[in-house]
């Protein structure tokens, strides 16, 4: 039943708005509020970004600050164009590690890529949902394994094998670097183009299979474009980590600084010859200023990778 | 004459929940039908039976017969891609991909292995003109389809599904999220494509059924209350419930 008499501590409607004005206090005293609340929150968040720019500024400064005294007693050229690196005889040229990185990033992500999106693929769009509750967990613990684990597994496994079926006496070296750097970046780069695969709308699937579009061909010309962001979003990420990754790849690699001239020719990169090296050199010597100058270079490689890969996605916006 | 569509005592299970009972209809060719009634009657999944998008449901069972041009499309042997390129679909939420306009509606053709831009530039061309949709966006074809207002998206997603050549095209409260202008734009479309296509449309706008079409069906918790030709239908109900629903008694 419904009692229709209204409670007895209801007020009328005088009272009523007296009891609000009381709370409110001044008149314009909300509006106020929000407008500072509004101020308030845009400066924190400019600030953040600030901060962020500052601190990835002042990074970018340490290292330049140390790495530029190297050119006070090498030339730009020896130390950009020559592959001769032998700091005890005075030989600081750098293009082998410089080219180390670009070939161990791109082979990595060569590899990486096309695996990883084809098993996000299977895990958002084809697995039962008792597999694919098993098999996220799984990949998400794999993200978090120390890198220096994925080191030891290449050693312990990897190069055996690649030694067999090479024929090569030490098969230490790009490939091997870059299968291991594929491990351990392949549920990461997975994972996120796992949740970007399976935010896309469900609408979009029913459009077209309701065109007659098969699974393949609703995955190929519909999902994939619509999760493009997501999937360009994880290849950064991965791309971030094989570029910086140190502890795996200085356990593969070799560590010779030589131009390989094959796969499993030992060499070195830049952060695998910065780690070997860095504990053994005089503080204030060319040889230490050559290494920051190295980590200045890594840096900036992985910035411009990051904008490049940026770029890409920013043309191919428009019309798909 | 033989009904376009023939669907006989279908029933409809969702695991154990009985959605459709004991569904026998007929709809004729090249006619608009309508299918009214309160909402979770079963309108849109029989709508969906029509070109087995219910096959994507996980749990769905089905028993009975639907035969479309006297085939039995939930036999063996048919192919389902092929029966839905026979059969387009509009759906509530206007849904096209965020792709540009040219390749939505290109999108179609190219599955079924339409090649050469001239060819393709064709049915865009064509397509866009049925859906009346070519006047206002024949200027700027590589437009994102999303930047289009809602009443233009769905009626580029009609012009996507005419694409394919279909000869059915199954409306599923079409103009529901549109407002009145769309919506009569959609319905004056609808009046032109029945000459071509048979459609079948889910609407919850009695209005809408007694302006646009020719046959009528009422469903109640899963079942046909009755069907008759439009007129007859909302003039004189055979049965009290179609009566009481037409005259806003419920729903
Ligand atoms: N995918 C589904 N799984 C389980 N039950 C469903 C599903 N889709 C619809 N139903 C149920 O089936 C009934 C009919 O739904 P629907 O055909 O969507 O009704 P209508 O379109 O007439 O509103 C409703 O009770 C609804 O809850
Ligand atoms: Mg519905």
């Amino acid at each position: 039943m419904i009692d229709m008499n209204p409670p007895s501590d209801s007020k009328a409607p005088s009272e009523l708005g007296q009891s609000f004005a009381k709370v409110s206090g001044a008149k314009f005293d909300r509006k106020m509020r929000l407008r500072w609340s509004n101020k308030l929150f845009r400066i924190v968040c400019i600030g953040s970004a600030l901060f962020v720019c500052l601190v990835l500024l002042c990074i970018l400064v340490l290292m330049l600050r140390t790495g530029i005294l190297t050119f006070s007693n090498v030339s730009l050229a020896e130390f950009f164009f020559s592959t001769n690196w032998d700091p005890e005889n005075e030989h600081y040229g750098a293009l082998t590690f410089i080219l180390g990185t670009l070939a161990l990033t791109s082979l990595t992500m060569l590899i990486s890529i096309p695996i990883s999106v084809v098993v996000a693929v299977f895990l958002a769009e084809m697995t039962p949902p008792w597999l694919r509750n098993l098999l996220r967990p799984v990949l998400d613990l794999l993200v978090g394994i120390p890198s220096v684990v994925y080191g030891f597994l290449g050693l312990t496994l990897l190069i055996p094998w690649l030694r067999t079926i090479s024929g090569h006496d030490l098969a230490d070296g790009l490939l091997a670097a870059s299968i291991v750097l594929t491990i351990m970046v392949l549920p990461t780069i997975s994972r996120i183009s796992d949740d970007a695969i399976s935010a896309v709308p469900n609408k979009y699937r029913d459009a077209a299979y309701a065109l007659g579009a098969n699974r393949f061909q609703t995955v190929i010309r519909v999902v994939l474009p619509a999760a493009k962001n997501g999937i360009m979003y994880a290849v950064i990420l991965g791309m971030a980590r094989a570029i910086g990754e140190t502890m795996a790849v200085v356990m593969v690699i070799g560590n010779t600084a030589q131009l390989p001239n094959s796969l499993f020719t030992p060499t070195a990169v830049l952060t695998s010859n910065i780690v070997m090296q860095i504990s053994s050199v005089e503080f204030d010597s060319t040889w230490n200023y050559g290494l920051y100058m190295m980590g200045f270079i890594l840096l900036a490689i992985s910035l411009l990778m990051i904008v490049a890969v940026r770029m890409l996605q920013k043309k191919g916006g428009r019309n798909s | 004459m033989q009904p376009f569509i023939d669907i006989n005592k279908l029933n409809l299970y969702y695991g154990e929940y009985h959605a459709l009972k004991d569904v026998s209809i007929e709809i004729p060719e090249r006619a608009i039908t309508a299918f009214i009634g309160p909402s979770g009657c079963g309108k849109s999944t029989l709508l969906r039976t029509l070109n087995r998008m219910n096959d994507r449901i996980p749990g769905t069972r089905i028993e009975g017969k639907v035969a479309i041009g006297g085939t039995d499309i939930y036999h063996d042997e048919v192919h389902v891609e092929s029966l839905r390129q026979k059969i387009g679909m509009v759906f509530q939420q206007p849904n096209p991909f965020p792709k540009s306009i040219y390749d939505n509606v290109a999108f179609g053709p190219k599955q079924h292995g339409v090649r050469g831009k001239k060819k393709l530039d064709e049915i865009v061309e064509q397509s866009l003109r049925s859906a009346v949709l070519w006047d206002e966006v024949k200027d700027d074809l590589k437009r994102p389809a999303l930047s289009l207002s809602g009443g233009q998206q769905q009626r580029l997603c009609i012009a996507r599904a005419l694409a394919v050549e279909p000869d059915i095209l199954l409306m599923d409260e079409a103009t529901s999220a549109l407002d009145p202008i769309s919506t009569f734009k959609i319905e004056e479309l609808t009046h032109e494509l029945k000459n071509r296509y048979t459609i079948v449309m889910v609407t919850h706008n009695m209005q809408q059924a007694a302006r646009v079409s020719q046959q009528t069906v009422f469903f109640l918790n899963g079942e046909v209350v009755e069907y008759a030709p439009t007129q007859r239908l909302f003039a004189n109900p055979a049965d009290s419930r179609t009566q009481d629903y037409i005259s806003g008694r419920f729903g």
